[in-house]
C-alpha cells in the first residue's frame, strides 16, 4: 500500500496539490455564483449551461473529479494510516498552541464530504440527468432551495466547516510544498487566513441575500 | 609484586607517538574481519572508538546502559574543545597545550600522554567538523575560538553552551554508519557486571540486559572500557545520575590497577543544594565568573537578603584573597576558597551552604543587555531550577563533585594492567594529572577513541589473528556468569528496609564531607570507619523490589552502590596515603602560610596505582615515577 | 504540598496497564517533577510496593533520556523545558496530574513510563551520518561555512531525541525529530554530497517503522523542549522533491 500511495511525504505533496487546486476552483465557482444575486436569471443559467456543455469544460470536469476523489482519497489513507500509529490514546490530553483546526481536517473534511453530496444530488447530477430537475433553470431551482429555512441552515453551517478546513488547508500545503521563511510564510498565512474568511462569506452572503432580501 | 611497565617510546617528546605509529604492528584486513572488540560505553571515547574500528574493519560490538548510544554523559559538556590550532595566530602550539596541562594538572600527569594528547587535538576538530558538527563560525565562514579559564590563549572551539552534545552527537552519527554497514553491533540498556579473562587475557564480558533482565555472554579478542567517571560516588554531583564507576570497579577487582583513585575534581559553579531529595546539582559554566562577583557577608550567620547588605558589609573573598586573579582563579582554588568561607560561617541561603555570586556590578556597567546575551540561557536555566531572577537577586552557587582525574592505570597504549584490556577517555587516570583544565576532557576522550586507540589495539591484535573466535560456553564465561547472578540474587535476598538511594546518599554525604574539597588524616580515618559501618548495614537492610528477570532499577542502582563502597574505601587510602596537597587534593596538614596548596615533589611525584589483592585485603599500591624531562617543575601560585 | 498523582503502571511490555492513584502529601515546591517521583518511589519501596519506573539520567535537560505526558502534554505545561526542569511550583496544591507514558506505535511501552525509544536510532541509521573515516579528513578551515547557514544549522542540531514531537503530535509523526537531522546535513556543505540518498533512506525508514504521516499541525513545535522549529519539515519536504525530481 505504502508502495502506490507514496512515501509520507509524497502523500503530503499529493494531499497538498489536489488541495491547492480544488481552492482554486472555488474561487470559479464563487464567481459564477454571484451572477445569482442579479434579478436577471439569464446570465446565471447561461453560466451553468456553458459549464454543462462546454467540450473543454467537460475535460475539466474529469480532472477537477479526480481532484475530489485524490483528494479523499489520500486524505482518508493518510488518516487511517495515522490513527494506526497510535493504537494506544492518551487519557488527557491538552489542546496545544498550535493550528487548531489542523487537528480536526478529517472531521471537517467528512461534514464537507457530505454536503459535497447533497450539493451533487441537489446540482450536479441533475445537470448530468442522473436526477430528475430542469436542468435549463438553474437559476430558479437555487431560489426555490434557498427558500428552504433548513437547507439554507445546512448550506451556512457547511461554510463555516470549509472556512475552518482552509483555515489550515491553505497554509498547510506551502509548508508541504516546503515553503516555510520567516518574512513570508506570515503574508502566506495572512493570504489563507482573508481567503477561508472571504470566499466562505462570498458563498454563504448568496443565500442569505436571497432568503431575505429576493 | 608487578612492576608497571608504562612502555613510554625512548624518542624525544615530540617523536614519540610518531615513531610509535610507524612502527606498531598491523594487522591486514584479512584477518580485522576475524578480530572482535567489545567496547563498553558510548560516550566521546566509547563511540569514537567503536565507530573508528569498525572503519577499520573489525567486528565491534558496543555497549551502553542508556536506552540508547545518543545519552552517554559526554552529551553533558558545556563550555568547549581544545585544540592546537593556532586559528587566532596568538601563539600557540602542540607544546604549548601540552604545557597548560602538564602545569594544570599541578605536575602529576604523564609526559608522554599529555603531549599525545595534545599532538591530536587537531585531529580531532578537524574529524568533527568533517563529520559536521556544528562549531561556532565568525562571519569568515572560519571557525571560532574562545578563551578558558587558566591559559592565556585562545584555543577553545565551542558550539554555543552544548559542545558536548554537538560532539558527541558527531560521534554518534559516525558510530550510526559502523551500525548501518554491519561493522558495529549496538547493544543499548546492557549493564557491564563482570569480566571474562581467559588464560590472562580480558576476552568477553558479563552483561544484564535491563529490560529483560537476562545475564547475557559476549566474547572479543579485546575489551576496551570507556565507561566514564565516579564523580557520582558524592551522590550529588554534576553528572548524570545514573553515570557509574561499576564497569571500572568490576575490572579493578580482576586485575586491572585503579591510579589516583583520589583525584576527583570539585566545580566552584554549581547550583547548590535546595531540597533533601536533590538526587543532582546543575552546574553553571564556569564562564558566568567573567562578569559576577563572588562575595558572602562579612558579618557571620547575616540572614539579611543580599541586596539589603550594603557594600562595606561584604567580603569579596576571592578578590581579597587572590588579587592578581581574583574571581577568576582555577576551580580548585575557587572551590576552596568557597568552602572556607562557609565553614567559617559565613554562608548564604537557610542551609549557609552557598556563596553569592553576583552581576549587579556588571549589569550596572555593561547594562542588561549585554549580560543578556552572554548569559541568557544560562540565567533563565538558574531561574527555571530556583525560580530566583539573577538579574534582580545574586546567583547563589556552591561547588559540586565534578570530574575523576583518577580512573584505570594504563600505559602509553592505553592498556590496563590486563592484557588485552583497553581504558579510554574519563576511565582511566593519564592525561589531566590532579587537575583537569576546562575543555580538555572532550579533547582528551576524542582522542583516545578516534585517534589512539585504534592503532594501539591493532599491535596487541596483531598477536591474536591466530586466535579463533571464542565461545561463550566456556567455563570462565560460566563462572563469571554464576558469580553475577549470585551477586545480583544476594542483593535482592537481602530484603531489608532502605532503599539503594538512601545509602548511596549517605555515602555521599560522608565522603563529601570528609574526602571531598579538602581532606585531613584525622577526617579521612573517621571516614574508613563510617564506610565500613554503612557498608555492613547496606549488605543487612537493603531493599529492592521485584525481581532479577525483568526491568528493575532498583536492583540497577543497588549493584552500584555495591560497588560504590569498595571504591569510596580505596579513595580514602589513596588520599591518606597522599600527604601532599596537589591540584584538587588538599591535604589540610600540608599547605603553606596563607592557606595556599603545598605540593611534596620529593616524596609524591607518582602516580600511585592500587591493586586489589582480595576481598577485605589490603590493597597494594605500586608506584609508577613521573619524570619530566621536557618541562621545569614549578610552583602553582595566583597571588 | 498535597498531590493527586495517576499514573500509569504498566508491569511489562505484555500486559495491559491501569492508572494507579496515589494520594502523596511529601510534595515540597521546590522538588523538580522527576525529584517528586523519587520521593514517591521511595516511599512506595519502604512501604513494600513496586516503585514507578522511568527513564531519567542527566537531569539537567540535555541527555534526552526522560520524558512523560502530564496532564495532556509532553514534558508539562511550561514550554521550552524537558520533565526533569519542571518545578513543582508550576503546580496547585491538591491539583490532580495524570502522568502517562508517551504514546505511538513505534514507541512500545517497556514499563511504567518507560518506553523503547531506538525506533529514533533505526532512522538516524539509515542515513543521519556523513561518510567520512576517521584520519580522512581536511583541516577544519579548508572548507569555510556561512556563518548564517552555520547558525541555522546550530540550531536544527540541539534536538535531544526525546521524542516528545512523536508524543505531541497527533498523528505520532517523526517528521520534526528527522528533518532536524536533514536540515543540520542539508546546511552544511560537508553533509551536502549525500544529500539526497540521505532524506530518501531516512523518510522511507521512519514510514517503515510505523510513525504517523504529517500534517502540519505544529504540535511537536510548540511541545519540544528545545523549540526545534517547523521551517525544519519544510527544508526536509524539499530535499525529499530535489531528491525525487533530480
Amino acid at each position: 500500500m505504502r508502495r502506490f500511495f507514496g512515501s509520507s511525504v509524497t502523500k503530503k505533496l499529493v494531499m497538498a496539490l489536489a488541495g491547492l487546486f480544488l481552492i482554486a476552483f472555488l474561487i470559479v465557482h464563487l464567481t459564477i455564483n454571484l451572477f445569482l444575486l442579479s434579478d436577471d436569471p439569464d446570465p446565471f443559467n447561461k453560466a451553468a449551461h456553458f459549464m454543462a456543455s462546454n467540450p473543454l469544460i467537460k475535460i475539466f470536469e474529469v480532472v477537477l473529479m479526480g481532484g475530489f476523489l485524490i483528494h479523499i482519497i489520500w486524505g482518508v489513507i493518510l488518516q487511517i494510516q495515522n490513527w494506526i500509529a497510535r493504537p494506544k490514546r492518551y487519557k488527557v490530553t491538552y489542546p496545544s498552541q498550535t493550528s487548531f483546526f489542523s487537528k480536526y481536517m478529517i472531521y471537517l473534511g467528512i461534514i464537507i464530504l457530505i454536503f459535497l453530496f447533497l450539493h451533487f444530488l441537489n446540482f450536479y447530477f441533475v445537470k448530468l440527468g442522473l436526477v430528475e430537475g430542469d436542468h435549463e433553470n438553474f437559476y430558479e431551482m437555487v431560489y426555490d432551495l434557498f427558500k428552504i429555512p433548513l437547507y439554507l441552515i445546512i448550506y451556512l453551517v457547511s461554510f463555516i466547516i470549509l472556512a475552518f478546513h482552509l483555515h489550515h488547508g491553505f497554509q498547510s500545503a506551502f509548508q508541504t510544498f516546503g515553503i516555510n521563511h520567516k518574512k513570508y510564510t506570515p503574508v502566506i498565512k495572512a493570504i489563507g487566513l482573508i481567503y477561508s474568511l472571504v470566499v466562505p462569506a462570498g458563498f454563504s452572503i448568496i443565500p442569505i441575500i436571497i432568503y431575505f432580501f429576493k | 609484586m608487578t612492576i608497571l611497565n608504562s612502555k613510554i617510546p625512548e624518542d624525544s617528546l615530540a617523536e614519540k607517538w610518531a615513531k610509535y605509529k610507524a612502527s606498531a604492528k598491523l594487522v591486514n584486513p584479512a584477518n580485522k574481519k576475524k578480530l572482535d572488540i567489545i567496547v563498553v560505553g558510548t560516550g566521546l571515547a566509547g563511540a569514537g572508538a567503536a565507530s573508528a574500528l569498525g572503519e577499520l574493519g573489525y567486528n565491534v560490538k558496543n555497549f551502553c546502559f542508556q536506552d540508547t548510544p545518543r545519552r552517554a554523559h559526554s552529551v553533558a559538556a558545556q563550555g568547549g574543545i581544545n585544540a592546537a590550532k593556532n586559528y587566532k595566530n596568538d601563539g600557540d602550539s602542540i607544546y604549548r597545550l601540552f604545557y597548560d596541562m602538564i602545569k594544570g594538572g599541578d605536575y602529576r600527569a604523564r609526559e608522554a600522554n599529555v603531549y599525545r594528547a595534545a599532538e591530536v587535538s587537531n585531529d580531532v576538530i578537524d574529524h568533527f567538523t568533517a563529520l559536521g558538527v556544528p562549531f561556532a563560525r565568525d562571519y569568515g565562514g572560519n571557525l571560532d575560538n574562545r578563551s578558558f579559564g587558566g591559559v592565556q590563549v585562545s584555543r577553545t572551539f565551542y558550539a554555543k553552551g552544548q559542545t558536548g552534545q554537538q560532539c558527541l552527537l558527531g560521534t554518534y552519527s559516525s558510530l550510526n554508519r559502523q551500525i548501518s554497514k554491519g561493522m558495529v553491533k549496538m547493544f543499548p540498556r546492557r549493564e557491564m557486571l563482570e569480566l571474562v579473562i581467559i588464560d590472562g587475557k580480558a576476552r568477553g564480558i558479563i552483561t544484564r540486559n535491563l529490560i529483560t533482565g537476562k545475564i547475557e555472554r559476549y566474547s572479543a579478542h579485546a575489551v576496551v572500557l570507556a565507561t566514564g567517571g565516579y564523580g557520582t560516588i558524592y551522590y550529588l554531583s554534576t553528572l548524570a545520575v545514573n553515570s557509574n564507576p561499576s564497569a571500572a570497579w568490576k575490572v579493578h577487582k580482576k586485575g586491572a590497577f585503579f591510579a589516583n583513585p583520589s583525584f576527583v575534581q570539585i566545580h566552584p559553579t554549581s547550583i547548590p543544594q535546595l531540597n533533601d531529595y536533590q538526587a543532582k546539582l546543575t552546574l553553571m559554566s564556569e564562564s558566568l565568573r567573567n562578569d559576577g562577583r563572588i562575595w558572602v557577608p562579612k558579618k557571620k550567620g547575616d540572614k539579611r537578603p543580599p541586596n539589603e547588605i550594603p557594600e562595606e558589609e561584604r567580603d569579596y573573598y576571592l578578590e581579597r584573597r587572590y588579587p592578581a586573579f581574583g574571581n577568576l582563579v582555577p576551580r580548585d582554588v575557587a572551590s576552596r576558597a568557597a568552602k572556607e568561607r562557609c565553614d567559617a560561617g559565613y554562608g548564604v541561603g537557610d542551609t549557609g551552604l552557598a556563596v553569592n555570586l553576583d552581576f549587579k556590578d556588571a549589569i550596572k556597567t555593561q547594562g542588561k543587555k549585554a549580560i543578556e546575551d552572554k548569559y541568557g540561557n544560562l540565567f533563565e536555566m538558574y531561574e527555571t531550577i530556583t525560580g530566583i531572577n539573577p538579574y534582580e537577586k545574586p546567583m547563589r552557587i556552591y561547588p559540586a563533585g565534578h570530574y575523576t582525574m583518577g580512573g584505570l592505570w594504563v600505559d602509553y597504549e592505553l592498556m590496563t594492567t590486563i592484557q588485552g584490556l583497553y581504558a579510554i577517555g574519563e576511565s582511566n587516570f593519564s592525561d589531566h594529572g590532579a587537575n583537569r583544565l576546562g575543555a580538555s576532557s572532550l579533547m582528551q576522550a576524542s582522542g583516545d577513541g578516534y585517534f589512539i586507540l585504534p592503532y594501539t589495539i591493532g599491535d596487541y591484535l596483531a598477536d591474536e589473528i591466530r586466535t579463533p573466535r571464542i565461545s561463550t560456553d566456556l567455563k570462565e564465561f560460566e563462572e563469571a556468569e554464576k558469580a553475577v547472578k549470585e551477586r545480583l540474587e544476594k542483593l535482592i535476598l537481602i530484603n531489608g528496609k532502605q532503599t539503594a538511594s538512601s545509602f548511596h546518599k549517605r555515602l555521599g554525604k560522608i565522603m563529601w564531607d570528609y574526602c571531598g574539597m579538602t581532606r585531613n588524616e584525622k577526617g579521612l580515618k573517621k571516614v574508613a570507619e563510617k564506610i565500613k559501618e554503612l557498608k555492613e548495614e547496606f549488605w543487612s537492610d537493603l531493599k529492592i523490589p521485584g525481581e532479577l528477570y525483568e526491568v528493575n532499577q532498583e536492583l540497577e542502582k543497588a549493584g552500584r552502590v555495591a560497588d560504590y563502597f569498595e571504591l569510596a574505601n580505596l579513595m580514602v587510602i589513596d588520599a591518606l596515603n597522599r600527604t601532599e596537597s596537589c591540584g584538587a587534593h588538599f591535604r589540610e596538614e600540608s599547605q603553606t602560610p596563607e592557606g595556599e596548596a603545598k605540593r611534596d615533589d620529593k616524596n609524591f611525584a607518582y602516580v600511585a596505582a592500587w591493586e586489589y589483592t582480595g576481598e577485605n585485603k589490603p590493597h597494594q599500591l605500586h608506584k609508577e615515577k613521573l619524570e619530566f624531562e621536557f618541562v621545569e617543575v614549578k610552583e602553582r601560585t595566583y597571588k | 504540598m498535597n498531590i493527586k498523582l495517576k499514573i500509569w503502571r504498566q508491569k511489562n511490555a505484555e500486559s495491559k496497564g491501569a492508572f494507579v492513584k496515589y494520594d502523596f502529601d511529601g510534595v515540597s515546591p521546590e522538588m523538580s517533577f522527576l525529584e517528586m517521583l523519587d520521593a514517591l518511589n521511595k516511599k512506595l519501596i519502604e512501604e513494600g510496593d513496586e516503585p514507578v519506573a522511568f527513564d531519567h539520567d542527566c537531569r539537567e535537560g540535555i541527555c534526552g533520556t526522560c520524558g512523560m505526558y502530564i496532564n495532556g502534554r509532553p514534558h508539562g505545561s511550561v514550554q521550552g523545558i524537558t520533565t526533569c526542569h519542571l518545578s513543582m511550583r508550576k503546580f496547585k496544591n491538591r491539583a490532580t496530574i495524570y502522568v502517562e507514558p508517551w504514546r505511538a506505535k513505534p514507541f512500545p511501552v517497556i514499563k511504567d513510563l518507560i518506553v523503547d525509544r531506538s525506533a529514533f536510532d533505526k532512522i538516524m541509521t539509515a542515513g543521519g551520518f556523513i561518510s567520512t573515516n576517521v584520519g580522512s579528513a581536511p583541516d577544519a578551515h579548508a572548507i569555510p561555512v556561512v556563518k548564517e547557514k552555520a547558525d541555522i544549522a546550530f540550531d536544527s542540531t540541539i534536538c535531544i531525541g526525546c521524542g516528545a514531537c512523536v508524543a505531541a503530535c497527533k498523528n505520532a509523526s517523526a517528521m520534526l525529530f528527522l528533518s532536524a537531522k536533514v536540515s543540520q546535513y542539508a546546511l552544511l556543505p560537508q553533509g551536502r554530497v549525500e544529500a539526497k540518498e540521505r532524506v530518501q533512506a531516512m523518510v522511507l525508514k521512519m514510514d517503515e517503522l510505523g510513525f504517523g504521516n504529517c500534517t502540519n499541525t505544529g504540535a511537536c513545535e510548540a511541545e519540544c523542549p528545545k523549540n526545534i522549529s517547523l521551517s525544519n519539515i519544510a527544508r526536509m519536504n524539499r530535499e525529499f522533491y530535489k531528491a525525487k525530481i533530480t
